[in-house]
């Protein structure tokens, strides 16, 4: 990719940090300019990939050959199972997660043949050739199916804090009920790919769309049966992750090794969006059950709660994913007792995974239903019946987990939100409405989220980086977060040209590589600047006081009055350029580069009892929006949608702006249109966006506003006091789905039908037409 | 013989004589020509990021453009046309176009993986937006259509939208002699490409096109390409012969007579959506959520006519406009009733080596009540799955004379509901009448339930846009769209 000097419209500032700053690569991106890994000059000789997929939800494999294959034009290589000569697994907690088929097929799109050809059309033809000889074994499709045969991937999960089932009987008012929400395909425009290039002395570098090129690294060094320090992986961006590439690219990028070393030739494996929505793993749906006791005035006194959720043929990250549905269970409320239970059900579909929330969406969404049907139950306003139930002083800021939310403002940002919309002139106009209306229904909601930050698994929570600065003043920086579009290079190129007090243009950023930083975590968890941020201020502080010692020297000054700004380095009268104090200071031997490192303090988790402090801290926001709906068809329109977003003191507000808008308008996709369907076979049928529609602009609502909250500011040490911001605001996708599920109350008398999610057009429909029949 | 395909990419002119062609101009780009501006997000035509400018000879000395999906445009369907990529808007000097600008100053671009094709689409827009005023949001809703975003939620590339107004769009001094160079591309006789065993032939008249016809009687007709290049992407099939209808000057005629509007196969969505409209403003909302513009673009009526899909949207609607088609093969023309063309799924009337040439429809009435209704779970840029398109005729003593209720998704093939028709045949316009025919509705359908909708949603939906159609021509004032289109 060519460097280029900064387009003109820049707006240097020495203090970036807390600046708009666009994205570091903005000029790339509208140019076409900007690689990304299908777009790199490959080896002239690159061979293509085809993986023949399993047609069968679980199957024995009685026979396989692949002779045909290996004899069709252009095929280099054909390989199965047998052929890895390493470890023929990629399960990131769990052992045991097969990259080919191995003796057994577990759902219809798994990887069983991997072909590498001149070219993918050859590869596919080929494909085309194998035989394979199946023998049909039982499968299960479903979650009902899999409770019912107890068919986990890991053993269940429960939290749980006091005695529920005393509480229970002692609640004035008890309500139970069955919810649930669906899966989501994470629809990053750029599907899975990997290109491995074999080295001098079975080396491999591998270039992977992946969140988590350390874990490529390892996955790959472990079916090529290599060291870790023989394998680097390289992710300079991918065109959207979403946490579909947190897990999933190892085993697109281990295929292409295995084959890249099968050949000693460099091979792409590019899916097209047909087999990449096949073969890899989508947001969980979950099944819930729920038990809640509230008293008259819909204040929560007890909630026994069972979420089950589809983990697909291999656990991968999903007890994580089921424990974070569990800590999101009472979303922003106290509950004095709860009863949280997870299952991870084992099912023959593909292999679900992160996805932006990771659980914790579904257990909000689950939550706040809870709470508008204890609203509707006692014929309270729901939001009302929100604002008794926030957490509080103690003993009302206790979690079921044993963290105490020391953080709370979702409170604050529900009263602005509420005065900003005026919510009950809008309650009254919208019930004017529906009087008036025998078709369309309006309905409406406002919440506040929270979302814990932190990985739950500790050890995740470090990070490192690497900044050089050249002899003439330049600054080249790594670290271990990658790049997915969420601007998190920006961030951190801010993060050290603020350290440095020199103007952001001065800082690269390059690509994520495994040889340059090491061990690093998965830009994950909405953790990446804060973790990446830290360890590279850390890395630039360690240069800087290198150069403020030696310019003390110089001056003969004391080291504490060198100050760094405006692209200067100062002391008292003495003043030098950045770019001539760093090569004074090479002349002098200076040490110009360092790492930082930076591990999260205070949080702590004991899984086995579910107790502990597994956040550092909350993100909070808070959502209004109103939705009409037509009771003839059931389509809809979300009309209006107010956000208030709390991402502490922003590192850069436009950035954190386009994080919130494009979360929630993820997750409204999520909550509406966005359905996964399986036929009665097992076959993902929502395989294209022909069939898997996601939100498209007319989608956006008509009147939406999101703003960040301008009381924000994090009380805990985080870099610069900001927040975290990736994955919070996609759960305020529940106000959304509320004011859908306010709309289809309106359209029934009597009790309010449950809506569940996906509220497709024809889910608000039949939930209304099974109400009005009964 | 083989002619070499001809066109201009960017300013740049190319000829190519040895692709199969079935290459997908992404292909191509991506490939041979080194432009990975241009992305592949689903190879279908449904994400929009492979978005790229044709611009062809607009018949007047000048030129027209549009935008079009090129991961399933074919290769040879470039010829005698210019190509603009995203890599060909950055002035000589490396200024950004406005576009670009306007995209980089709202922070519309993320991930960077769609912004190509959302560049190109604002692009269009840009250079073709007529009117004193920069377009409101429906006008960018519209033009944004085929264009997936994942990552900002759109607001910002909205905005982008607008703000590239505050520069207008001036000519590109690059295109001056743009007309004169395109006309020096034009072919006195049809492309005849042959390359790697297969054919592809483009004719330019309908002589041409009858001995192109009886030349090659497998051959696969292409029109605009937007089902068939599916066959190429993602079924894989080997097409070793293509009859490209989309250069025929007859095919694209848009004539009214007295009678009649007559509608060439070859006319695309875009170019009949104002016809159409015109007559039967209540279309718009249908047409507007007819697949994406670059689809529209490409796509043509003969083709989403021919293809007798049971979700294709324009077959209910000509069937209740009560049309005639038209056509046309080695031994000339015939015409029949659309309703009788539809023999079976995707089986039609067709003989071998006959296409679909046009289609003729009786110009409305003022005793006929109309209206086109589409459901899909998302508004734009989906596919049906229920459309109904409404028509009866009012006799002078109030009574329904005659109905038309004509349905996709319903069944295997775009039909007709008789047993609903016959229902309010003779009855008043009232809502006692249209409950009759919704109950009526059971006998005339059974349908599927697959990923799109259940066969129980799908029967519920079908009766009640009857309810729906009622409200809106009985001047009953209730309320009943949840989205104003237009």
């Amino acid at each position: 990719m060519a460097d280029r000097p900064a387009p003109a419209i820049a707006d240097p500032t020495f203090e970036p940090v807390g600046k708009s700053a666009r994205h570091d690569s903005a000029l790339l991106h509208v140019t076409g300019e900007a690689t990304y890994i299908d777009d790199i000059a490959a080896p002239a000789d690159t061979l293509e990939t085809y993986c023949l997929l399993s047609p069968k939800a679980h199957a024995k494999i009685k026979s396989i050959d692949l002779s045909a294959v290996r004899a069709a034009p252009g095929v280099r290589a054909a390989i199965c199972w047998t052929d890895i000569p390493g470890r023929n697994d990629v399960g990131p907690i769990f052992a045991g997660e097969p990259i080919l088929a191995a003796g057994t097929v577990e759902y219809i799109g798994q990887p069983v043949v991997a072909i590498a050809a001149d070219t993918v059309k050859q590869a596919r033809a080929a494909a085309a050739r194998a035989e394979i000889v199946y023998e049909d074994l039982p499968a299960i499709l479903t979650i009902e199916a899999a409770m019912a045969a107890q068919s986990f991937v890991a053993k269940p999960a429960q939290m749980a804090r006091g005695d529920v089932d005393a509480a229970l009987a002692a609640s004035p008012n008890v309500v139970s009920g069955e919810f649930a929400n669906g899966a989501q395909d994470h629809f990053y425009l750029e599907g899975h790919i990997a290109l491995a290039v074999p080295l001098e002395d079975g080396q491999m570098r591998v270039h992977s769309s992946t969140q988590h090129p350390t874990e490529v690294q390892k996955m790959v060094a472990g079916c090529l049966n290599l060291s870790a320090n023989q394998v680097t992986v390289e992710m300079r961006r991918m065109g959207g992750g979403f946490g579909g590439k947190e897990t999933q690219p190892a085993i697109f990028a281990c295929i292409a090794a295995l084959l890249a070393r099968r050949t000693g030739r460099a091979v792409k494996y590019r899916v097209d969006r047909d087999d990449d929505f096949m073969i890899s793993g989508k947001r969980h749906d979950f099944r819930v059950r729920y038990k809640v006791g509230f008293d008259g005035e819909g204040r929560l006194l007890a909630l026994d709660i069972e979420y089950a959720a589809r983990a697909g043929h291999v656990a991968d990250l999903s007890t994580s994913i089921v424990d974070r549905a569990l800590f999101h269970t009472t979303n922003v409320y106290y509950v004095p007792a709860v009863r949280a239970r997870g299952y991870a059900c084992k099912t023959n579909t593909q292999s679900n995974t992160a996805f932006r929330g990771f659980g914790g969406p579904q257990g909000l969404l689950a939550a706040e239903h809870v709470i508008d049907r204890v609203a509707r139950h006692l014929g309270l306003d729901p939001l009302d019946v929100r604002k008794r139930n926030f957490f509080g002083p103690a003993p009302r800021d206790l979690t079921h987990y044993g963290q105490t939310v020391e953080d709370f403002v979702a409170d604050r940002l529900v009263d602005e939100l509420a005065a900003d919309v005026d919510y009950a002139a809008r309650r009254r106009a919208i019930d004017a409405f529906n009087a008036a209306n025998p078709v369309l229904k309006k309905g409406m909601a406002l919440c506040a989220t929270a979302f814990g930050i932190s990985f739950t698994a500790t050890w995740f929570n470090q990070a490192g980086a690497l900044v050089h600065v050249y002899t003439d003043g330049s600054i080249a920086l790594n670290h271990g977060g990658t790049e997915m579009g969420q601007g998190l290079h920006v961030k951190i190129a801010q993060i050290v040209a603020h350290e440095f007090g020199v103007a952001l243009e001065r800082v690269r950023i390059q690509a994520t590589d495994t040889g340059k930083v090491p061990n690093t975590s998965a830009t994950a968890a909405s953790a990446g600047s804060d973790l990446n941020g830290q360890a590279a201020r850390r890395a630039a502080a360690e240069i800087k006081q290198r150069l403020a010692q030696f310019v003390a020297g110089l001056w003969g000054v004391s080291e504490e009055t060198v100050v760094f700004a405006a692209g200067e380095v100062r002391a008292g009268t003495h003043t030098l350029k950045f770019e001539d104090a760093v090569a004074k200071a090479y002349m002098a031997r200076v040490p110009l580069s360092a790492t930082g490192f930076y591990a999260t303090p205070k949080i702590h988790w004991d899984r086995a009892r579910m107790w502990g402090r597994p956040f550092y801290y909350y993100a909070y926001g808070a959502a209004y929006c109103e939705a009409t709906i037509d009771t003839l068809t059931g389509e809809y329109r979300i009309d209006r949608a107010e956000i208030l977003h709390d991402a502490g003191r922003s590192l850069n507000p436009a950035i954190d702006l386009g994080q919130v808008e494009g979360g929630f308008v993820q997750g409204m996709g999520w909550v509406t249109s966005e359905e996964i369907w399986f036929d009665g076979d097992g076959r993902l049928r929502t395989h294209a966006p022909s069939t898997y529609k996601i939100p498209v602009a007319r989608d956006l609502p008509p009147v939406f506003r999101a703003r960040l909250w301008r009381h924000g500011e994090n009380r805990e040490d985080n870099i610069h006091r900001s927040k975290a911001v990736g994955e919070p605001p996609l759960t305020l996708a529940v106000a959304p789905f509320l004011a859908l599920q306010d709309a289809v109350a309106a359209a029934v008398p009597g009790p309010a039908p449950v809506l569940t999610a996906p509220a497709t057009p024809e889910r608000v429909l039949m939930t209304i037409e099974k109400a009005r029949a009964q | 013989m083989s002619d070499p395909i001809r066109f201009l990419l960017g300013r740049t002119p190319v000829e190519i004589a040895d692709a199969d062609p079935t290459t997908t101009v992404l292909e191509w780009l991506r490939g041979p020509a080194r432009r990975c501006g241009t992305k592949e997000g689903c190879a279908e035509g449904d994400c929009g990021a492979c978005t790229v400018v044709l611009v062809e000879p607009d018949g007047a000395g000048g030129t027209s453009a549009r935008t079009v999906n090129s991961c399933i445009q074919f290769l040879p369907t470039l010829d005698g046309k210019q190509v603009l990529t995203v890599e060909d808007l950055k002035a000589e000097d490396g200024t950004p176009h406005p576009v670009q600008r306007a995209m980089i100053e709202t922070h519309a671009a993320q991930c960077g993986f769609c912004t190509p094709g959302f560049v190109m689409s604002l692009y269009h827009l840009h250079r073709t937006h007529k009117g004193q005023t920069p377009p409101g949001r429906e006008t960018l809703d519209r033009a944004l259509g085929g264009n997936l975003c994942r990552c900002t939620g759109y607001r910002p590339i909205l905005d982008a939208g607008a703000k590239m107004f505050e520069t207008p769009a001036q000519p590109d001094p690059r295109d001056a002699d743009l007309p004169a160079r395109l006309a020096s591309l034009a072919r006195g006789k049809g492309l005849a490409y042959r390359a790697r065993d297969k054919v592809f032939l483009a004719p330019r008249t309908r002589a041409e096109l009858a001995a192109a016809l009886a030349a090659h009687p497998g051959a696969r007709i292409l029109s605009g390409g937007t089902d068939l290049g599916l066959e190429v992407t993602k079924a894989h099939k080997n097409i070793p012969a293509l009859i490209h209808l989309g250069e025929v000057a007859e095919l694209k005629r848009i004539v009214r007579t007295a009678t009649h509007l007559e509608l060439g196969a070859g006319v695309t969505w875009t170019r009949a959506f104002p016809a159409l409209t015109e007559l039967w403003p209540q279309l718009d909302e249908l047409l507007a959520r007819f697949a994406g513009p670059p689809i529209r673009n490409a796509g043509t009526l003969g083709g989403n006519v021919a293809n007798a899909s049971p979700i294709g949207d324009s077959p209910p609607v000509f069937l209740a406009l009560d049309a005639d088609i038209e056509l046309f093969g080695p031994n000339g023309s015939r015409t029949l009733k659309l309703a009788d063309f539809f023999l079976a799924y995707r089986k039609t009337a067709l003989a071998p080596g006959e296409i679909v040439a046009g289609l003729r429809v009786p110009l409305p009435r003022p005793e006929t009540k109309f209206a086109a209704y589409k459901v899909s779970k998302r508004f734009d840029d989906d596919i049906s799955a229920v459309c109904g398109v409404f028509a009866i005729d009012m006799a002078a003593n109030g009574t329904i004379a005659g109905a038309r209720l004509a349905y996709g998704g319903m069944a295997a093939i775009p039909k007709r509901a008789a047993r609903a028709e016959a229902a309010l045949v003779g009855a008043p316009w009232t809502r006692e009448a249209v409950l009759r025919a919704g109950e009526a509705l059971a006998g005339d359908f059974a349908p599927l339930s697959d990923m799109r909708a259940s066969a129980a949603y799908r029967a519920k939906v079908a009766a009640n846009l009857l309810i729906r159609f009622h409200h809106e021509t009985a001047g009953t004032g209730v309320a009943t769209r949840v989205i104003a289109y237009g």
